[in-house]
Formats: structure tokens, sequence, C-alpha cells
């Protein structure tokens, strides 16, 4: 059995989520924010009395800001006890993973350096396999262990 | 008492549910000695505490059990099938006479004696029908009193995330009720099922959490139990029950404080002979006392006994290699003491029953850290122990208070805060010194933010518009929060929020508001940290003018401001209190000089020459000498500086003490010293009773006796050579050697002739006096 991808678009791109990882795709209503948190923290959001922490991926791949206004349209994941809200400009599809992960040897930009596990194929193409825990740690993390 | 007894119940209950198997068994096998041996100990601690509680007719029963069984276990009598149903219809009668009394009524007379003579060996009444004629008999249907049964917290929380669902789902059906128009029946309905589900939160709610109590209610019993076993007199004194605690946790705290507990009776407290050896009273006081500070809960043992001996620690933890022996000398006292939370080691000399076995604060230590917590060791030789276990406050609920900026909210622990003031009040003023905030409530400063600045977030209130809330964070100072709107106190389940959020260094957790909104919960000591508030320092910076000089002019902080003249000047920020604006009319001669009257205290101003025209607004410095106050006119602030040139005195003591450069302009300096020399003494402020410090030799009699009275009446507090404190003045025999402590020395010399422009004659009365005097200013 081949691991199952979701493939999402963030800023753009097409890349996976390992499926696994992923609880569920929601729309988010209201997201409070949280002041002097990091960049790529956009608030606060509660699903099923559960709090989760929305992470902005355009801002964690250190690209330009999301546009406001649209349907923010998350994947929910969970990491090291706690929720999180990744947001996403959408989630199109679940496929199947094709191969193993092999690494990029193209240059990307930092942003997407950080957070990819290498490329897959399936049956839509070769994709981005993003790391979720990179993506939840932002660039802040990544620079203090740098 | 009913503490006790419900206690009493639980056990029984705790019993016969574990019994109950074992009945059973003992009734296919009536030789089994395990089994007759648990259900003699039941019956046993039924009589046993029957005793106690007076309940004569239960004392009976089991009484006559216990002589029955006795008598099997000693082989006297064999345990035929007679004599097991006998014992299993008592066994039955007590669950119900247990139940009877946990339902809080006193048990119904009747007689057992149906039982007790079942019980004996000749009788021949068959039992079976004796146990269905009950004591209880309508009464049992009454008591289908609390049953307990066992469910996994996973369930719990199962359930409990259920509930919030439906409060969600019923506030939002509230709000779409409130929108449309819809018949007064349906809302009576809804009202009705709103109440149910918010009395159903509050039970399940409750199901998780446990008052601290239940854990502290064994030790008096335990410490009772060990003291008279080591021959000691504790004194137990138990505070802070009251705080909740999620059972859980409760649990994994129990083992560690119970083994705390007993380590501070078995090597703690000393024997009553040592006690009072030491100058102690015979009972050794050890107080345990748990309380909820920030996101934490904080139980606290201390004892009063021999402290730890931190030298012992380091040998033996060289003598186990856990330490080189080089780095030992590097130790600070407080690492020393964590020496005991390694593992092998124990300080008691000898191994004793109770402790000391070798394992022992290492375990405790892994099993509180396992829950997320620390444990903090503090002792003082001879004095005592303290220790400190923190746990933390994830899943407990805490009581907050919701405040907002701009339209978002935020909830802060009700624990932290003191009081809450209105910043427009009539006992508050706030300033601003050199850029940070300083709020005045009731006569007391403290350092106040804004929280909008804090979190950066837009609002479009002034500061005097918002309301001030008192914080006293856990290990700090207090200091003022101004928030724009202060909303509802509300119990919050406060959740651990991401690391990312935690990283902020605000946030104590989240939590989730009746509406469904996500909430932050802060902490108070982070938000300190944050608005740059020195939380430690705090109580010292608020002594003023003296402090501030002492630490060298090289880096003096000062103000600088233009004077009414327009001159640039500077003053030492540590001697201004506050900015204060008055209108001209409130500044009128009186008594030779110009006075200012503010609120309802009247000072000498300085800074300008003539009342200021009238209609206009006079601002104003009000300095404090940490004794009294005077006021200052100025035209505008400058900015906040620093002092690093040398300054070049006046040629006359005058207002301007000196010039010099700040900044890269030149600056003349306000004497402040000259300035409450010419004005000061009109209002002297309350708690300053700092009197100028003399050390005199203490073996020096013609000292002790002859100069002491002339220096006290002087207005000086002696202190001996042996004392650490710094002093203002020391006197000292010429020929003498006194340690240098950088203090200014008074040299007397025996006779007229040896004085010198060093020294003075001891007799010199009027030189005495104006060198104590200069000592004073």
């Amino acid at each position: 059995m081949n691991e199952l991808l979701l493939i999402v678009r963030i800023a753009g791109e097409r890349v996976a989520l390992p499926a696994a990882a992923v609880e569920s795709v929601v729309e988010l209503d209201a997201v409070i924010p949280v002041p002097r948190a990091a960049d790529h923290v956009a608030g606060l959001s509660a699903l099923r009395s559960r709090v989760l922490t929305v992470i902005d991926c355009n801002r964690a791949l250190e690209l330009a800001p999301r546009e406001t206004g649209t349907i923010q349209e998350a994947a929910v994941v969970e990491w090291d006890g706690h929720h999180y809200a990744l947001l996403v400009d959408g989630v199109d599809d679940v496929v199947e993973a094709l191969s193993e992960a092999s690494p990029v040897r193209a240059a990307m930009g930092t942003g997407w350096e950080r957070v990819s596990r290498g490329i897959v194929q399936t049956e839509e193409g070769a994709l981005l396999l993003v790391d979720v825990a990179a993506l939840i740690a932002g660039p802040d993390a990544a620079r203090a262990a740098a | 008492m009913d503490d006790l007894i419900a206690d009493f119940v639980a056990e029984c209950r705790e019993m016969l549910e574990s019994l109950g198997g074992e009945i059973v068994a003992w009734e296919a096998q009536p030789e089994d000695r395990a089994r007759l041996d648990s259900i003699f100990r039941f019956v046993h601690t039924v009589k046993g505490n029957c005793g106690f509680f007076d309940f004569p007719r239960l004392e009976a029963l089991s009484h006559a059990a216990e002589d029955a069984l006795a008598d099997v276990r000693a082989g006297r009598r064999r345990a035929d099938a007679q004599l097991v149903s006998a014992v299993l219809a008592v066994i039955d009668r007590i669950g119900e006479m247990v139940d009877v009394i946990a339902s809080g009524e006193k048990l119904p007379d009747g007689s057992d004696d149906d039982l007790v003579s079942a019980l004996q060996p000749a009788a021949d009444v068959a039992p079976a029908p004796v146990a269905n004629t009950a004591v209880v008999g309508e009464v049992a249907a009454r008591t289908a009193a609390p049953r307990t049964i066992r469910l996994s917290v996973e369930l719990l929380d199962r359930v409990m995330s259920g509930v919030s669902d439906m409060v969600l789902a019923r506030n939002e059906l509230a709000r779409r009720l409130r929108d449309s128009s819809v018949d007064v029946a349906v809302d009576g309905a809804f009202e009705r099922l709103s109440g149910i589900i918010a009395e159903m939160r509050d039970a399940i709610t409750r199901t998780r959490m446990q008052r601290i109590e239940n854990l502290f209610v064994g030790l008096p019993r335990m410490v009772r139990d060990l003291s008279s076993e080591l021959g000691k007199q504790v004194l137990v004194d138990i505070d802070g029950g009251d705080v909740e605690l999620d059972r859980e946790m409760i649990e994994m705290i129990r083992d560690p404080l119970t083994h705390i507990v007993r380590n501070a009776v078995d090597h703690g407290i000393e024997k009553p002979a040592d006690r009072l050896k030491a100058g102690k009273r015979e009972i050794g006081l050890l107080t345990v006392s748990a309380r909820q500070s920030g996101n934490q809960i904080l139980i606290d043992i201390v004892d009063d006994g021999r402290g730890i001996d931190a030298r012992r620690l380091v040998d033996k933890a060289i003598a186990a290699g856990i330490i080189a022996p080089g780095d030992a000398a590097g130790l600070s006292a407080k690492e020393k003491l964590n020496l005991i939370f390694e593992a092998g080691l124990s300080t008691a000399q000898e191994v004793t029953s109770i402790s000391g076995r070798g394992v022992g604060m290492d375990v405790v230590r892994s099993n509180v850290e396992r829950i997320g917590g620390i444990v903090e060791i503090d002792s003082k030789p001879g004095q005592g122990t303290r220790m400190t276990l923190r746990v933390p406050l994830t899943l407990t609920i805490i009581p907050a208070l919701t405040v907002s900026i701009g339209h978002q909210h935020f909830a802060i622990p009700r624990s932290a805060i003191e009081e809450i003031v209105r910043a427009n009040g009539d006992s508050v003023t706030l300033g601003r010194v050199g850029g940070a905030g300083v709020a005045t409530i009731r006569g007391r400063r403290v350092p106040e933010i804004a929280l909008a600045d804090v979190l950066g977030l837009p609002s479009t209130l002034t500061d005097e518009e918002r309301t001030l809330i008192v914080l006293k964070p856990a290990g700090g100072d207090v200091y003022a929060l101004a928030v724009d709107k202060v909303h509802d106190h509300e119990e919050l389940v406060v959740k651990p929020a991401a690391p990312a959020i935690m990283a902020t260094g605000l946030y104590a957790g989240t939590t989730l508001a009746d509406d469904g909104a996500p909430i932050l919960l802060f902490d108070a000591a982070g938000l300190a940290r944050v608005g740059g508030v020195r939380l430690e320092n705090q109580e010292r910076a608020n002594r003023g003018a003296d402090k501030v000089q002492e630490e060298g002019a090289s880096r003096t902080p000062v103000l600088l401001f233009r004077d009414l003249a327009g001159a640039r000047r500077a003053v030492r920020l540590g001697v201004v209190d506050r900015i204060e604006e008055v209108p001209a009319a409130a500044i009128q001669p009186g008594a030779g000089l110009l006075r200012v009257q503010l609120g309802d205290v009247i000072l000498p101003v300085a800074g300008l020459d003539t009342p200021p025209a009238a209609g206009s607004k006079v601002r104003l410095f009000r300095l404090n000498d940490g004794c009294s106050e005077v006021a200052l006119a100025f035209r505008e602030v400058i900015d906040l500086a620093a002092v690093l040139h040398e300054v070049i005195p006046a040629d006359v003591p005058g207002m301007v003490e000196g010039v010099t450069l700040i900044e890269g302009e030149p600056a003349e300096l306000i004497d402040a010293h000259w300035l409450f020399g010419q004005l000061g003494g009109a209002r002297t402020l309350a708690g300053c009773e700092r009197a100028p410090v003399c050390r005199l030799p203490g073996n020096d009699a013609w000292m002790q006796n002859m100069l002491r009275p002339i220096v006290e009446a002087a207005g000086y507090r002696v202190i001996g050579d042996g004392s650490e404190e710094q002093a203002d003045l020391v006197i000292a025999a010429e020929g003498s050697s006194v340690e240098g402590r950088g203090e200014r020395t008074l040299w007397l010399s025996a006779s007229p002739d040896a004085a010198n422009e060093n020294s003075i004659y001891r007799y010199d009365r009027a030189a005495l006096m104006q060198a104590l005097k200069g000592g004073v200013q």
C-alpha cells in the first residue's frame, strides 16, 4: 500500500502533504490574531471546541502574505500534541504516491528548501512532498537552529 | 467529623467491593486461608472504626463476626457452610448500614441478634431468611446512595468535549433565535434547555477536578504515626486545600508528596531534646500548603528542622562519583542542595525504616518532571527546609478576568490580580518619567504599561480613559496594566498553547470563550517582562534619590528639559517622582515662597520667580528625595539622557550644580540637594525613617559611653564594627585601623595638639557637631 498524499495549493504551487497527518480539511471562519507571535502564526481558531493554531503557509515559506478576504481553507494536522490549521490556497485531491521521495536537486527558494522532503511521483505528475513539522516551525525556528 | 465519616464510608465500600469476589471464592472453598484473612481484616477494620464513630450496632455486629472468624483462624472451629452463610449475611448487613450512614441518616434502631446468633456454632437457625428480613428494609430503597463506578479519563474527556460542543451549538442557536422573531413558547423552551446544558457542563467539568484536600487529608495521620514511631513531636499545618487540581494530576503527585513529607519528618525535624538544645520549640512544625500561581500549582512543604547539610551532600556526591572533587568548590549553594536529586544520594546517616533507603529524591524529581513539573529546594542549616513542587495547571479551571484591546479579548488569571482601578479616578495619577509610565495609586508608585503597547495593537483610547489592573505576578513585584475595557469574571478551562505561541513569553495558554472564540490567557510575569518592567528592582527604585546617586555620576540617568526661561537643563531621574500640569491659579506665594497646590498637598515651587500669568498652565516636575517633595516648573521635556561627561561645578552653590555635556550640548544640572535644602521639608512622606548610620568601634568604652549619646542625638543610628551595613560615617580613634569600606571616616585624636585638618580633638564639641551635621546632610 503506497502512501496517500493530499494535494494542496500553496502560493500557487501544487504540493503534497502526507494524508495520514491530515485530520480534516476545513474552512475557517474567524481567526483571532496572536499579538507578538512569530509572523507565520496567523492566529487561533476554534474547531469543535478545540483550539487550532493557524499557520499561514505563505509566511512559513517566507513568501508574500496571502491576500485576505479569500475563503480560508485549511488542512488540520496534529503535531506534538497540538492541533494546527495550515492555511492553503486550496485543496485539490488525494492521490497515491507512486515512488519514494527523492531529493530535489534543482535550486528552490529557501523557504521551500526548508520544508521539502523531496519529490514524489504520482498519477498527477511529480509533486513536492512538504514536511508538516518544518512548516509549523516556521522560518524563525530554522534560523535559531542554524 | 463529616469528612472522617465520608472517609470511613469510602474505605468500607472499597473493601466491600474488593471483597465481593473473595466472599464467593471463600464460599466455594472455606479452607482457603488467604480469603479468610481478608474477610477477617474487613470486619476487624469495621469494628475498629465503629468504636471511634459510635455506631454501637455496627460494632456489635462486626465484633460478633470477628469473634467467629478468629475462632476459625485459631483452628478452634471449622468453616462450614452455615458459618459462611452467616458471615455473608453479616457482611451484607454491614454494607446496608454503611449505605445508611453515607446518606447521612441515623442508623435505625433494631436488633441484629438474629445474625449474631446465626454465627454461633450451635445455632441451627437457617440464616437464609435472616438476610432478607433486613434492618434496613425500606431504608435500603431510600439509600440508593452515591455509588461509584470507574471511568477512563479518556471517556470523560470525550464527554467533556461533547458538552463543550453542545454549549457552542446552544450559543449559536441563541444568536439565531435573537435574530428571528419566534414564539414566546419557543423562547421559554430554549431557556430551559440552555439552563440544563449549563448545569451539565458544570457537572462534567467538575468530574475531572478534585480539591487538593483529597491529597492532604491523609497527611496528618501519616505524620502522627511516623513521628510517634520516631519519638518526635510534629505539628502539621495544612493550608490551601481548596485549590482544585486535575484528578490525574493529584494521583501523580501523591507519591512524591508523601515521600517529601516522610523525609521532612524523618530527617528534617529533630528529636525534642535536640530541638530544645538548638533553642527551638520541642514540637516541630511542618507546613504543607498549596496555592495557584499563574499557570501553575505550587505545593510547599516547609519544616523547621535541622535543614540539609550541603557540605555532607557534596562529600557524598564526591564519594559516589557524581561530581569530581575539583568541581565541588565551584558549586553555588543552590547547586549543592540540588545534588540531593541525584540518584544514589542520601544524607541520612543511618538507614531507617521510614526513608533513607537510597531511592529517594531522584525518584521524586523524575516523577514530578514526568508531569511537566519541577521540584525546588531551599534549606538553611539549623532553620529548616522548604521544598516546592510546581506542577502545571493543564486542564485545571482557572478563574480569570476577561479584558479587551480594540475588538480582541484576552484573559488574565485572577490569582495575579491585586485590584482594578479606573485610570481617571481620584486616587490615581498617571505620569511618564523618561518615556516610562508610572502610576501612583493611593500614594503607591508602580510601573505602568499599556497592554496595547505591549501587544502592538492599535487602540483609540488614551491612557486616562483606560482601566488599570494592578497585577502581582508570582515571585515579582506589582505593576499596573492599562487595558481598554474590563469585561467579566469567568472560569476558564485552560489548555496549553502551541510552542510558537508560548515562545512569545506572554501567554500561559488558550481557552475558549462562551461564544466559541479562542481567547489567549496571559502570563502576568511574562507581560511585565515583555513590557520592560523590572520586577525585582522595583521596590528599591521606589526609595528614590540616594540610591541613584550612589551609582556614581558617570552614568547617572537624567531628564533633559527646558526651563521657563528656555535654558537647557537636566535633573537626575531618580529624584523625579512624576510630572504634573496645573493651572496658574494653583501657584500662589505663601510664607515667603511660591507654592503650588496639587490635590490636597501644597509644595514649594522652584524654577519660577513670580506667579505665572493667570489663565496659563504650568508644568511641574514633582521631585522627591524620599522624605519630602518640592515642585520644579519647566517648559518642556527634551529627552531622557545620561550624564557621561564630567560635571564642571558651579562657583556658588545654587539651583545649578554645574554644567556638563549631554548629547553633545551643554546643559545645566539641577542641584536637587540645594533645592531640597532651600525648599524642602515642606511635606514629609510616610515611611521615611531612614536615619543616617554611624559606625562606632564596639570595644572602645569612651566612644560607647561618651560619644554615642551625642551621635545618636544628632540623628544617627549607631552600628557596631561587626555589622556589614554600609555606614554614612565611621568614627574611629586616630591611630586605630579601619577597614576600607569607602565610607567617610572621622578621626578623633586624644589630645588637642594632635588635631589637624584630618582629625578632630575628641572634646572639641563644636567641631564634632559640625562633622556630624555634615554627615546628616
